[in-house]
């Protein structure tokens, strides 16, 4: 039901960034997401990628600080309203979202995103029926 | 095992009275021989006649690192020529190394109170003991090898290097006690691994280490990877050598043969004596030396003094371990601030690395103090992906930074192996404040 995120430590200085996506690039791993989570000191890199294990292991290897968590990522119709008809699932099951972003993938929306009640969660994307992306997805996507 | 019960465990009145009578005396004796601290003692207006008891000690003036320097080589030496029976020098990184010359009494003081160091740390008659400081012109050497023979061990002198031969020796001797620096039984413990030598083929129990700061987590490393019990030895060329404080089977701090050399703690930039109990830096009066005695001589080690009877049933005065050294000292706004008690305060949180980097500046008049700490891959964990998380462990270490140095300090997180590792003295220190 979720799919393993990095979260990439980045001191505030030039280059950085630059280090850690030519570890990727030589290691042929691809982004499928990303964002920044961008403090006045440091920044939060966080990446969906084609192999987040390999990924992980590299990037601890030249000296990173990596966190590995799990995110849910669930597929949705990309017409207006729908994500605002998702997270109000969540909300009125008294959960709050920690963090959330999303892309499109085939026309379709992907939205990722941790919750402060993960068990919670679980039952509501259950409940509701929602289709969950999975591992071997993100992999197998070209 | 007591040495000296006589002296080392003496009444508390016995020993004041014992020092007060030795201060007088050895003022006495450096006012007629050493024009130095004549010319200290007039100009502050004091004979030796002033000085009557051991608390008579703080009108003395203090004597530094760079005094003797300045009187190289023999400008502080009181005896003459003819009774001193050995010199050794320190190892001096700038300027003119430090000479000390001994006479026979004082190589005979430095055995007897060597020899309770060693009795202290259970070495006796049937004990084959290793030397394994450097032979010569340091103190260590030649200063443990002389306590070694006084108890009556045989002592084998080792010295450093041909770390295989002397790996070798200690199993096929079946040496029991070993003295030498602490980095260097490590590195002895890892020369043994690589020949296949283990701690079953040896008979290692005693070791005595000193001359550089170590850790309750060297000693225990040391212990495990040997297979003896580790104890402090502390000593310095400008007061002796090794033997001046040493500890006993319970390891709560270490004894000082108080006797021969009388310590005070004081306030480093105040001078001021500070009371019982508070962490300061470390002075020592020679009491009894005759070769190059030393009056009030701030070694800059900064630690602290423990009253009260020992359970092993000394009585002398115990040194905590040193926690730095004075000359590290910044003044930041006013407050008195140490390396090593930020070290103290990152050693604590298991999320950080043993390493971090003090950046001092001066913005707009104000001084700023920066502290620099690498995270710890292992213990960046799922928990830590979001900023809210990583604020909060910034903050827990800033508030705990405050509490220990008193001003606050900004705290910056570095990836893991960012800051730049450096054997330099203040390599933990990065003072940006024009010098005024």
């Amino acid at each position: 039901m979720t799919v393993n995120q990095l979260s990439i430590f980045l001191e505030n200085r030039s280059g950085t960034l630059t280090k850690v996506l030519d570890i990727m690039k030589r290691t042929g791993i691809r982004i499928i997401a990303s964002t920044i989570a961008d403090t006045a000191q440091y920044g939060l890199f966080r990446v969906i990628c084609s192999n987040p294990r390999q990924a992980y292991l590299e990037l601890v290897n030249e000296g990173f600080a990596v966190a590995m968590s799990d995110v849910f990522a669930i597929e949705m119709e990309n017409r207006p309203g729908q994500t605002a008809d998702t997270v109000k699932c969540f909300s009125e099951a008294g959960i709050s979202i920690i963090y959330m972003y999303s892309f499109l993938k085939d026309g379709k929306g992907i939205l990722l995103f941790r919750t402060d009640d993960m068990e919670t969660a679980r039952e509501v994307i259950h409940r509701a029926g929602f289709k969950c992306v999975s591992e071997k997805d993100l992999a197998d996507w070209k | 095992m007591i040495w000296n019960p006589n002296k080392e465990c003496m009444s508390r009145d016995e020993m004041s009275s014992l020092q007060g009578k030795r201060l007088h005396k050895i003022v006495e004796y450096v006012y007629h021989n050493v024009p130095f601290y004549r010319h200290k003692l007039q100009d502050m207006d004091i004979t030796p006649d002033d000085i009557r008891t051991i608390d008579d000690i703080v009108k003395l003036p203090f004597t530094t690192k760079k005094d003797l320097r300045d009187n190289y080589p023999f400008g502080l030496q009181a005896a003459p020529q003819s009774e001193i029976i050995r010199i050794h020098a320190s190892s001096g990184t700038t300027g003119n190394p430090t000479i000390v010359g001994y006479t026979r009494k004082d190589i005979g003081v430095w055995s007897e109170c060597m020899a309770r160091c060693l009795t202290a740390y259970g070495v006796g008659r049937d004990d084959i003991f290793s030397v394994s400081y450097g032979y010569g012109l340091f103190t260590g050497g030649l200063g443990a090898h002389n306590g070694v023979e006084m108890v009556g061990a045989s002592v084998v002198p080792a010295s450093t290097g041909n770390t295989e031969k002397h790996a070798k020796l200690i199993r096929d001797l079946g040496i029991t006690g070993i003295a030498c620096t602490p980095s260097y039984a490590l590195y002895l413990a890892e020369t043994m691994e690589h020949m296949g030598i283990t701690k079953e083929h040896i008979k290692l129990r005693v070791g005595a280490f000193g001359a550089e700061p170590w850790t309750e987590s060297m000693r225990a490393e040391i212990e495990e990877r040997l297979g003896l019990k580790a104890f402090n030895l502390y000593g310095l060329s400008e007061v002796m050598g090794p033997s001046v404080s040493y500890e006993c089977q319970m390891q709560n701090g270490s004894h000082i043969n108080e006797d021969h050399f009388y310590p005070e703690i004081i306030n480093p930039v105040t001078l001021e004596p500070l009371p019982n109990g508070q962490s300061g830096e470390l002075v020592f009066t020679t009491l009894t030396k005759e070769g190059m005695p030393v009056i009030r001589y701030r070694t800059r080690d900064l630690c602290s003094l423990m009253q009260g009877e020992c359970d092993c049933g000394r009585t002398s005065v115990r040194m905590t371990p040193i926690t730095g050294r004075s000359d590290d000292m910044l003044i930041i706004r006013g407050i008195n601030v140490f390396p090593s008690q930020v070290e103290s305060v990152v050693l604590s949180m298991k999320e950080f690395a043993p390493r971090y980097m003090l950046i001092v500046d001066r913005i707009n008049n104000l001084d700023t103090l920066q502290v620099q700490v690498e995270l710890r891959q292992e213990y960046f964990t799922a928990t830590f992906d979001t900023p809210a998380a990583i604020d909060e462990l910034q903050k827990r270490l800033s508030d705990k930074l405050r509490s220990v140095l008193s001003i606050s300090a900004k705290v910056q997180l570095k990836a893991p192996n960012s800051i730049e590792r450096s054997q330099g003295k203040s390599a933990h220190v990065i003072d940006n404040r024009k010098q005024q």
